[in-house]
């Protein structure tokens, strides 16, 4: 096989995929700033927007209480809270958000409270909405500080320690290494991430260098040199693979700088987010390499399956509305890898895109079970193989290569 | 030399069955001569082109084009033709030197050898002033002597050519005749296609007369003046095709 003609294609086709908008815009800017957008921008957002209902001074209805002054007052004092005087449309006022929350101290309370008798204090809100939620919590809190000063105050009085009431403590310890634990809580969502970002990477570049190129009119120019079809084939497949590699390579590298610059704008060290970020940056060349090593074969699938499909079509926008929906073929079994509980079988392994999703997720928590990876990698070559022959026998039909 | 020996084609059609596209087809066309197909459209002339130039497939008889099989060894036969018509588009984000070049490279032809074909071919036609913009920012004309440059860089001996100047404006129509010419000129052989009479019979040595597939008759142009006992090459025309004429609702 003359590999100088596959390559004389691929960096034509190179060349015209750098310079065209879409493709620089599908492949290397959407990747590259996606990422930093949604993770940095909206996370940016979100903790402003929750900073802002933070400081917000929030109004809490007293319902009752008149019995309860100690109670009353310690709640007036609270910082950050007005504390109105009870209206009969309480609830409406809760609704339409005129209040964040309303507490009810119920009759006899502080008197209740001195006499050992259980009462309840209710706090009534508007649940899911987030200032409502914090005004709640701060009620909350001071409720439950008045409860336990109570507590500590009853077994002072008897003379007894707080042991009493805490004689021992349950403490969990976690023994895996940290990156496998972010691994297991992460690592699906990087193979999830690399599967589609290749499918979404090859899937421009093949549907312009195939109905594309129909529908300029230059598969006839093409068709007319002396190249083989199997080497142009090639030279475009290359192209295509090359998107989707590179597409899924920029993204998990956005992905990665952009977690961390969030969880150090947030200062939330412990948070998902950040433990993501953390994992990310942690994950080793090996790891790195295995991920891309096992993404090979299914980016090939990928490639040679978009092409073949793109090229039944006439047009552009007619390759587009039979792409589409492979969208879903692909997000479906990426998901399920995700699902808690899904682990690798050796039935599972057989099952394209969902084998090397769940490998991915093995790979990042640092596992490697050799026979799998054989049986994944050996499989997914099949598949490429086959959709690859598929590609090479469709450019080679003329019902295809001129349908009209 | 093209020589075509029972060249057919049937494509099968879901709702109209087997379509003869070309049906037999035999002819020759020589070195230094230029061969004028002429037929009606759908006649298929275009069929019998891109099947000599191996675009695509007879399902019947073959053809030698310089001396090679198409059915045979078509990349053989694609290496010493030069295809144009209006359907070979260029490619919009390449320049014009890149796009000749990238055909000269597909065509084998070494670093050295290419540079000196591509410096030749746009001296030749002019092209000079625009070799470094990209082919869609380029006017009809410009594209026009492109296309002609695609097709000249590895100096075929045979140049196919399907309808060239259909949809252009008089003056690129006329550079694309002049050019067909300089290739006979230059002792090439060429095929060229139409369904306008006033270009093949100022272009043609041969004419052809292709209808439903089947090339009902062929000669000079002197030849088909004597035998159908007319001058004007369109009432030859008629004579030829009228009694095989099927109307397009029952066709």
């Amino acid at each position: 096989m003359s590999m100088r003609n596959v390559g004389i294609v691929y960096r034509k086709e190179l060349t015209e995929a750098l310079r065209d908008r879409r493709t620089v815009i599908s492949t290397i800017l959407v990747p590259l700033f996606l990422f930093p957008v949604l993770s940095v921008g909206f996370g940016a957002l979100a903790v402003s927007l929750v900073g802002k209902a933070k400081e917000e001074t929030p109004k809490v209805m007293l319902r009752g209480g008149e019995d309860s002054p100690a109670v009353v007052e310690g709640l007036k004092k609270l910082d950050k809270i007005e504390i109105v005087p009870e209206t009969p449309d309480w609830k409406d006022q809760i609704i339409n958000k005129e209040v964040r929350a309303a507490v009810e101290i119920p009759a006899g309370f502080q008197a209740d409270v001195a006499q050992q008798k259980s009462d309840t204090v209710k706090i009534f809100n508007y649940e899911g909405e987030m200032k409502s939620e914090f005004a709640t919590e701060k009620v909350e809190k001071y409720m439950k500080d008045y409860r336990d000063r109570v507590v500590k105050d009853r077994l002072a009085a008897k003379n007894l320690p707080e042991t009493v009431l805490n004689p021992f403590e349950v403490k969990q310890e976690n023994v895996a290494p940290p990156e496998k634990v972010s691994g297991a809580a992460f690592g699906g969502i990087i193979g999830y991430m690399v599967i589609l970002l290749c499918m979404t990477g090859a899937m421009y570049p093949a549907m312009d260098l195939t109905a594309g190129e129909k529908e300029r009119g230059t598969m006839e120019t093409i068709l007319s040199s002396p190249i083989s079809r199997m080497h142009l084939v090639l030279g475009k497949f290359f192209l295509i693979l090359t998107a989707a590699l590179g597409t899924a390579a920029l993204s998990v590298l956005s992905m990665g700088v952009s977690f961390s610059v969030l969880s150090h704008y947030t200062g939330q060290s412990g948070s998902g987010r950040a433990a993501a970020a953390g994992l990310l940056l942690k994950l080793g060349p090996k790891t790195v390499i295995s991920v891309f090593l096992m993404a090979l074969p299914v980016a090939v699938l990928f490639s040679a399956t978009l092409m073949t499909i793109a090229l039944f079509a006439k047009t552009y926008k007619e390759a587009q509305s039979y792409l589409t929906p492979m969208t879903f073929v692909v997000i479906i079994p990426a998901v399920a890898a995700m699902l808690p509980g899904v682990e690798l079988t050796p039935k599972l392994s057989l099952i394209p895109i969902l084998n090397v999703s769940l490998l991915c997720k093995e790979l990042v928590a640092g596992t490697y079970h050799w026979n799998y990876i054989g049986i994944i990698f050996l499989s997914t070559c099949v598949y490429a193989a086959v959709a690859l022959f598929l590609a090479i026998k469709m450019f080679q039909r003329e019902s295809v290569l001129f349908r009209s | 030399m093209i020589e075509a020996r029972g060249l057919s084609k049937r494509f099968q059609d879901k709702k109209r069955g087997e379509i003869r596209a070309v049906d037999s087809v035999s002819f020759t066309c020589q070195p230094g001569r230029i061969y004028g197909l002429l037929g009606a459209n759908g006649a298929g002339k275009t069929t019998t082109l891109r099947m000599l130039a191996t675009i695509l497939e007879p399902t019947g008889g073959t053809a030698l084009v310089c001396g090679h099989d198409i059915v045979e060894r078509p990349e053989k036969v694609r290496s010493c033709v030069g295809f144009l018509s209006t359907a070979t588009a260029l490619y919009p984000r390449l320049t014009a030197q890149e796009l000749v070049e990238y055909f000269g490279r597909l065509n084998g032809l070494d670093e050295p050898t290419l540079k000196k074909r591509v410096e030749d071919i746009f001296n030749r036609l002019d092209m000079n002033g625009f070799r470094d913009r990209r082919c869609d920012k380029l006017s009809t004309g410009m594209k026009q002597k492109t296309s002609i440059a695609r097709t000249l860089v590895h100096d075929p001996p045979v140049m196919i050519f399907d309808e060239p100047t259909l949809g252009l404006d008089v003056m690129t129509a006329r550079t694309i005749t002049a050019f067909i010419r300089e290739c006979r000129d230059n002792g090439k052989t060429v095929i060229f296609s139409t369904h306008v009479m006033s270009e093949v019979e100022k272009l043609c040595d041969t004419i052809g007369i292709i209808h439903d597939g089947k090339l009902l008759t062929e000669g000079t142009l002197a030849q088909l003046r004597e035998k159908y006992s007319e001058h004007d090459l369109e009432e030859i025309f008629v004579k030829v095709v009228r009694p095989h004429y099927v109307p397009s609702e029952t066709n």
